[in-house]
């Protein structure tokens, strides 16, 4: 069953998020006004178990992040045609069923090729 | 006039629901340290009040007094920001959440159990508890830290790695409700405990469930903030009123992702049984939420942390095919009882 909300229905999410932000920042502000400052060389450098922070901490990272973020773009838009698939499911009957399964098989050579390649490992 | 009132009760709902939220945030600290407390056999706070129920409050006012700290490394823009874009995510979610059945009605205006029914409640849920990732990675990496980077790095991998399960766990509600909307879900599932998609969708559930954990950054999966080997993680270097944005925002998360998993697995507001109607359905709302809540501070009692190579490969070799197996198993079991 599709149902519609009237776009009204939208409205008190943007209200609600203003709320919030003003909320966040509004307590921040009133607690800068009301908290001790006392500027100090050691308290303001970062933390390195007590000893003396050697070098920039913006060091290279592994790439492995990189690639597991490209994977995780991949895959979450092939979910995001699944939501509505599932909302019209009734309506679209065998069609719509062997569609799906053509489309996750697809999803799943990726996903294999993926693996083969060494793309989930984590070493 | 009539809009004026309309978006008056709007702005009292959002009051009210932000209030309580973050009322049973603060007492949720509380519950999650008495409870391991009594778990590891020793009282936890007793000093503020009786029982230390006051702890919260005492809790609350030092870190507002507390100076705020800026490192001389950071980048004092998005250090600033970042914990504000990772509790707005955790607390708008509330909005789409039915919270009971009956609305309020007085005069001709309605005051519903719930902020707002909009027909893609779920993804938008789903859409903006994503957002809280880049919070937590921009913190970290503003931070000028290598304790904070590594954190907000693993944060990142972690949760967007988590996501996919998490998406693909609740297609088997929407599938079986044909709705995204939260309020519609809810009602599919009334008539007795053996409607309630845990018993129809117990893979997904379960499913669910593990993510929810990971995406929050509870044991087993805190690696983000894991104490033993990043002090905390992707906040090593917050103090103050930022800091306690970041913990509001986990626990606001964990209640957050209870109150979906009761939603989508646990029929929501709906009684077990209909001779138990009696009892109102937000207490049972609640009940539900609790027992979830009450499940992750015992897993973190119970529960050694995991390696994150074990973490990552967990995700995307065990439960991502296992997801993709329950939605095709659903949707063809779906397909043949409606041709019955």
């Amino acid at each position: 069953m599709l149902t519609n909300t009237p776009p009204i229905n939208y409205i008190p999410v943007f209200i609600f998020i203003v709320v919030s932000l003003i909320f966040g920042v509004g307590t921040l502000v009133l607690s800068y006004f009301v908290q001790t400052r006392i500027d100090d060389k050691e308290k303001l450098s970062t933390y390195e178990c007590g000893s003396e922070p050697i070098s920039d901490a913006r060091n290279p990272f592994p790439a492995r992040y990189y690639i597991i973020a490209m994977l995780f773009v991949i895959f979450d838009v092939e979910v995001a045609f699944l939501y509505p698939w599932a909302v019209v499911f009734d309506q679209i009957g065998l069609f719509g069923l062997l569609e799906m399964i053509i489309f996750i098989a697809l999803f799943l050579v990726a996903y294999v090729y993926a693996w083969k390649k060494g793309g989930l490992e984590w070493d | 006039m009539d809009l004026a009132i309309r978006i008056g009760i709007v702005l009292a709902e959002i009051a009210a629901v932000l209030g309580v939220v973050l009322t049973h945030v603060a007492y949720l600290t509380y519950m999650e340290r008495k409870i391991l407390s009594d778990m590891q056999d020793r009282l936890g706070p007793m000093e503020v009040g009786p029982h230390g129920l006051l702890q919260p409050l005492a809790d609350g006012l030092k870190l507002f007094f507390k100076e705020d700290i800026i490192p001389t490394g950071a980048n004092k823009i998005i250090f600033s920001a970042a914990p504000i874009l990772v509790l707005i995510p955790a607390l708008i979610g509330f909005a789409v959440v039915p919270f009971g059945r009956d609305s309020l009605v007085i005069g001709e205006f309605e005051i519903t159990p719930y902020i707002t029914d909009i027909n893609v409640g779920i993804l938008y849920i789903l859409a903006f508890s994503s957002l809280g990732a880049y919070g937590v990675l921009l913190g970290g990496w503003a931070s000028n830290s290598k304790y904070s980077l590594l954190g907000g790095l693993r944060s990142a991998a972690q949760v967007i790695s988590y996501e996919l399960p998490l998406g693909l766990s609740l297609v088997g509600p929407i599938l079986l409700s044909g709705s995204l909307s939260m309020v519609t879900m809810t009602e599919a599932q009334g008539g007795g405990f053996w409607h309630w998609y845990v018993i129809t969708q117990p893979i997904a559930f379960v499913i669910y469930m593990i993510c929810a954990i990971a995406e929050t950054n509870r044991l087993p999966f805190d690696l983000p903030e894991a104490e033993s080997e990043l002090v905390a993680g992707f906040f090593t270097e917050y103090s103050g009123m930022r800091f306690s944005f970041f913990f509001l925002a986990e626990y606001a998360n964990m209640i957050l992702v209870s109150c979906i998993a009761v939603v989508a697995f646990l029929g929501g507001w709906q009684a077990p049984f209909s001779f138990m109607e009696f009892v109102p359905p937000i207490v049972w709302f609640l009940a539900k939420v609790y027992f979830l809540l009450f499940f992750y501070i015992w897993l973190r009692a119970t529960v050694p942390r995991l390696r994150f190579d074990q973490l990552m490969a967990f995700g995307w070799k065990v439960m991502l095919p296992l997801s993709l197996v329950n939605v095709l198993l659903t949707s063809i079991v779906k397909y043949f009882l409606n041709q019955m």
